[in-house]
């Protein structure tokens, strides 16, 4: 049989069914991939074999006993998969990529996980990232960086470069991630990967371990348009644990990435979301899969959005402000690290000494960014402001969704960059997010599909589609219709084009 | 004159309870200061009659019932912390009183 | 050397007290604010937590239905505004025994506010204007170890039960209140003892002081008579129970009349209360450590009650305590003055718990007034702290009834049930208290005292039966009262021929 790490979700879930292949064998395969490739990528901070084969046996006797019964499983069961370390899993070790958490094993399955093992998906293992999700290039990971596998030297994008970096290098077909600014997004264009973002309140937030609460939504990364839909269908939906949650039916995304036709669709490009700071070889691409949507059968506009510009110092206050407020219970009293606890320090002398030591630069220069922003004096002309321009963001996408169905942009100004690059420049790091934060200021949903590699460095480039809120399944039409349409002219999805990785073992 | 001084970054540092060294405030400032040069630019969008946005969707009245749903069991509560004592979690002595 | 606190009398003639009070309320709902954990008290450490109340990584809020409906009760009997649209709030502060680091509240937004209520002291009814009443959380508690009884300094580290983390809480903050100097201290009393009762009403609370379910905080400030500048005040805490708010108000009053009438300075700080004591010790100082950060909890969607909604939980009131007070007063045929002894006897509700299984309003009023009141006054405690409650005197009222006790044994079994010796059953038979009931040993002792007193059995024989009252007394003398009068002169009666 072929390299079964090859597969999309939706051919390994078609082996199972037909009973090619089993999901011990397709979660082995996996697991002998990570252990083959991972020391060099870094993708996984902590790999569950026994966990995910044991998940993998129950789901092939389930199907054993299904085949009697009559009994139909999900779609996606028996199919492997990577958690960002941001969700909590029962008994599984949790760090968001922090010290501050090392060892930590909640007592608690997030809803997501609760979902995944519904539909009998295997977790391998917990997957890199920024600590806290607080970054765009995984370098501010307390347990090291993860590496690019189309280009070791590069950062594969963040905060879940390890999950975009996992399904990028075969680790896994599927991936779990979360976006608070562009965190699944920037880095499926940078693996040359597929990351939705869906509608805020789409997705639970239960056992998300929280940066920005009004920010942060969870949502499927994946090598095709249609097994990040069958994961989000899987994922996604009302969740009476989550306030936030809509109680609403999940849009038909299958359905849509299935039927990847855009003939007709309204699309508008957005003027602000271009020109200076734009790597030559990422706006080409990103103008070629336009054109490429234009013969395809969508009208296609040029829209402004006037306050997108501010989006990013926006974006810059209330996350910091939140984060500040969500990162507090990190005080060394109940879970995690502790430091300075010598009998004779006091209570507030080892909270202060735990979060010195368990934080790293990123986070503390967030926690202090956001600690001013809502101090007494401060409030108005910063937190404030930034939600008065968050209306205007939402205006804004209001308003040219009057003209268009979607709209659509470059998923990040570059192409990823290399390590070490932007480490100490915190400003050009945030400069990332320029494309991917007006999305999540307004909640609405938006994704990154492959278009392409940039000329100047052979390195993948990502179409960001935004589209209304609860309108996910419009992402997915126009994603399956350009990831089609690309694919005739390079004879298979991007990937096929990535670099093959040395195999250590 | 920076947007903030490196004495405001050592209170900002008190009140969100972490210790920071001499060297790391010397990096921190005026790092800081740039950051808040950048996100001050909120500043400049004329936005007084703009109400503020502190939720994405506009959501209200999400309740549940009052029901009792089942607890961690106590060895579940305890079994992240540092120090646990007679089924409580055990913290070193507190200075200020609530 | 000034001494530390001055006569009441002479501070009240220098300085007005400005007074605020804050009371916090524990809701009795089945779950928490946040979660489905119960909210039992006096459970085992740490058996009522989840993720939510444990503040534990990933964990999320859900507001309690109940709690919200609570919160509006108390508002509109507190003839509060009922927000149509407010949202939580999270204040920012570091305390180990609060698990998220913040206490999820609400500020700018309360659900409800502008409000007012009266209190009767001694006969005078006074109006306070009511801030607002929010909605928040409890904190978890610590046990402090190693130092001098369980006090915070001195302790070499602290125990943390968070089941009290996350029991919905509601704070009631009046605006400044404006009563005669020399009744503050009594008005701040009267007006928790009111609250309790109101929400002893309303059924959302179990209102006991002594569980801290329901906390009062005073803030004082003194300004010299005349001035209209505000002094500085200080924040009183966790004074729990009625008497200790009169004399936590008193003491601040008189503590800081010294401070100021010495040139002093008051400083702006909380303050602890100790009962045992009876003097307010400095807490903290407010500095900028004080910087709460509050921000709209993002967590949690806005509350927006629907008219619909308030008014029909405004249907569902009990009526206001003013109203209700005539109307007992009437129903139970007790003059004003009887009338003003219950309520400043704090024993309006337990007379009519005691009316309700059956006890006529006079016995009811005998006994709070005359034996438990004044036990609870000797003894310096609040009425519901005695261990003894309706239930109890209904039952030694029944023995009355039924001429097991007399009044004056009734009296010995209350004795017997304060100093905690069980049941009135269990003190009748220890103490040896029941009447004689047996008509021979009163027949004996009725011939001993014919005998003894043959001068008083011929003034009745010569046409004078009022004086057989005398020999009545010398019959219950005999039997040590543990006899019932009207008994012995039915049988006194039937001997003599009258």
């Amino acid at each position: 049989m072929s390299d079964l790490t090859r597969k999309t979700a939706a051919e390994l879930a078609e082996l199972m069914t037909s009973g090619q292949a089993s999901s011990v064998e397709i979660t082995q395969a996996h697991l002998d991939r990570i252990a083959a490739v991972d020391g060099a990528v870094h993708a996984f901070l902590h790999v569950d074999t026994e966990g995910a084969l044991a998940q993998a046996k129950a789901v092939d006797d389930k199907r054993t006993a299904a085949k009697k019964s009559g009994e139909q499983l999900s779609p996606l069961a028996g199919v492997p998969l990577a958690l960002k370390d941001v969700l909590t899993q029962e008994g599984v070790p949790t760090t968001a990529g922090s010290k501050i958490l090392e060892g930590w094993k909640p007592p608690y399955d997030s809803t997501v996980v609760k979902r995944l093992k519904a539909a009998g998906i295997v977790i391998l293992g917990k997957t890199n990232m920024d600590e806290f999700a607080m970054g765009s290039s995984t370098e501010n990971s307390a347990y090291g960086t993860t590496h690019n596998p189309w280009d070791l030297a590069r950062i594969p994008g963040g905060s879940g470069g390890g999950s975009s970096a996992a399904i990028s290098a075969y680790e896994a077909p599927l991936a779990i991630g979360t976006d608070t600014g562009g965190s699944i997004r920037q880095p499926g264009a940078f693996t040359g990967t597929v990351g939705v973002k869906p509608t805020y309140g789409g997705t639970s937030r239960y056992g998300l371990i929280a940066l920005a609460s009004s920010l942060d939504t969870p949502g499927p990364c994946a090598r095709t348009t249609l097994d990040a839909a069958l994961l989000h269908e899987a994922i996604a939906g009302y969740d009476p644990m989550d306030s936030t949650s809509i109680n609403q039916p999940v849009p038909a995304v299958v359905e849509a990435a299935r039927n990847g036709d855009v003939a007709g669709l309204r699309i508008g490009v957005v003027k602000e979301l271009g020109g200076e700071g734009y790597q030559s070889g990422v706006e080409a691409r990103f103008h070629e899969a336009v054109e490429l949507l234009t013969k395809l059968g969508a009208e296609v506009v040029e829209v402004s959005c006037p306050h997108f510009e501010y989006a990013l110092p926006a974006y810059y206050l209330i996350l910091p402000s939140e984060a500040s407020s969500n990162l507090a219970k990190f005080d060394a009293m109940r879970y995690g690290l502790r430091v300075g606890d010598d009998g004779t320090n006091s209570a507030e002398t080892v909270t202060s000494l735990t979060r010195e030591a368990g934080f790293g630069a990123e986070v503390k220069r967030r926690i202090i960014l956001g600690t001013h922003a809502l101090s007494s004096g401060y409030y108005d002309a910063y937190y404030g402001q930034a939600q008065k321009v968050r209306t205007l963001i939402a205006r804004d996408f209001a308003k040219a969704y009057e003209q268009v169905d979607v709209l659509v942009s470059p998923a990040t100004p570059t192409t990823a960059f290399a390590i070490g690059d932007r480490i100490d420049d915190p400003i050009a790091m945030y400069k990332n997010d320029l494309c991917t934060i007006p999305s999540n200021l307004a909640g609405n949903a938006a994704a990154s599909f492959p278009c392409g590699l940039a000329d100047e460095d052979g390195l993948p480039v990502g179409f960001h589609v935004m589209a209304p809120v609860m309108r996910d399944d419009l992402l997915y039409k126009v994603g399956a219709a350009l990831e089609s349409a690309l694919a005739e002219q390079w004879g298979g999805v991007l990937m096929t084009k990535a670099p093959e990785l040395e195999v250590t073992r | 004159m920076p947007s903030i001084t490196r004495e405001e970054v050592a209170h900002l540092a008190r009140l969100a309870r972490i210790e920071l060294s001499d060297d790391e405030l010397d990096h921190l400032a005026p790092q800081l200061d740039q950051i808040i040069t950048l996100v001050g630019q909120v500043s400049q969008v004329a936005a007084d009659d703009i109400p503020p946005t502190s939720h994405a969707l506009p959501l209200t009245n999400v309740m549940r019932p009052d029901e009792n749903v089942p607890c961690l069991t106590p060895e579940q509560a305890l079994s992240g912390a540092p120090a646990a004592e007679e089924q409580r979690f055990r913290v070193p002595r507190i200075l200020e009183e609530d | 050397m000034t001494a530390d606190v001055l006569e009441i009398n002479d501070a009240l003639t220098q300085y007005d007290p400005v007074l605020g009070l804050e009371v916090h309320v524990e809701l009795n709902t089945k779950s928490k604010m946040f979660c489905g954990c119960p909210t039992e008290f006096g459970a085992p450490p740490n058996t009522q937590t989840c993720p939510v109340c444990l503040g534990l990584p990933g964990a999320l809020p859900v507001v309690n239905a109940k709690a919200v409906e609570s919160a509006i009760k108390i508002g509109l009997a507190l003839n509060c505004e009922i927000a149509e649209w407010c949202r939580f709030a999270r204040k920012n502060y570091f305390y180990p025994d609060m698990p998220k680091n913040f206490q999820t509240s609400q500020y700018d937004e309360p659900i409800a506010f502008n409000g007012w209520t009266e209190v009767v002291v001694d006969g005078e009814t006074y109006r306070i204007e009511i801030e607002r009443a929010h909605m928040e959380e409890d904190t978890g508690k610590s046990t402090h170890v190693g130092g001098a009884t369980g006090r915070i300094h001195g302790a070499s580290h602290s125990l943390v039960d968070y089941n009290r983390a996350g029991i919905p809480l509601i704070e009631i903050v009046t605006k400044t209140i404006e009563v005669p100097p020399a009744k503050a201290a009594a008005v701040a009393r009267a007006y928790v003892s009111m609250l309790r009762d109101l929400l002893f009403a309303l059924g959302v609370s179990d209102v006991r002081m002594d569980q801290g379910s329901l906390r009062c905080d005073a803030n004082v400030s003194l300004k010299p008579h005349g001035s209209t500048v505000l002094g500085t005040r200080t924040e009183t805490k966790n004074v729990n129970s009625f008497r200790s708010v009169e004399r936590a108000v008193t003491y601040e009053i008189t503590r800081q009349a010294a401070v100021l009438s010495s040139g002093g300075k008051v400083l702006q700080e909380t303050r602890h209360w100790h009962e045992d004591t009876g003097i307010t010790t400095s807490g903290r100082e407010k500095s900028d450590a004080d910087d709460y950060r509050y921000f709209p909890e993002p967590d949690l969607v806005p509350v927006a009650p629907s008219r619909e909604w308030v008014e029909e939980l405004r249907a569902t009131l009990p009526e206001a305590p003013s109203l209700r007070r005539v109307r007992l007063q009437e129903d139970w045929g007790f003059t004003d003055l009887e009338m003003r002894d219950v309520i400043n006897g704090n024993a309006l509700e337990p007379i009519v718990a005691t009316i309700e299984l059956g006890v006529t309003p006079a016995a009811a009023k005998k006994w709070w007034l005359g034996e438990l009141a004044r036990s609870a006054n000797e003894s310096g405690q609040d009425l519901d702290a005695l261990g003894v409650g309706p239930a109890e005197v209904a039952e030694v009222q029944k023995l009355v009834d039924d001429g097991t006790l007399n009044d004056k044994l009734a009296r010995q079994v209350f004795e017997g049930l304060l100093a905690g010796e069980g049941t009135p059953a269990e003190i009748i038979e220890k103490r040896g208290l029941a009447l004689v009931s047996d008509d021979s040993a009163l027949l004996e002792a009725i011939d001993r005292a014919i005998a003894a007193n043959p001068d008083v059995v011929e003034k009745v024989n010569s046409g004078k039966p009022a004086a057989a009252g005398a020999l009545i007394g010398a019959v219950m003398k005999d039997m040590r009262g543990q006899a019932d009068a009207a008994k012995v002169r039915q049988l006194l009666n039937e001997k003599l021929g009258i």
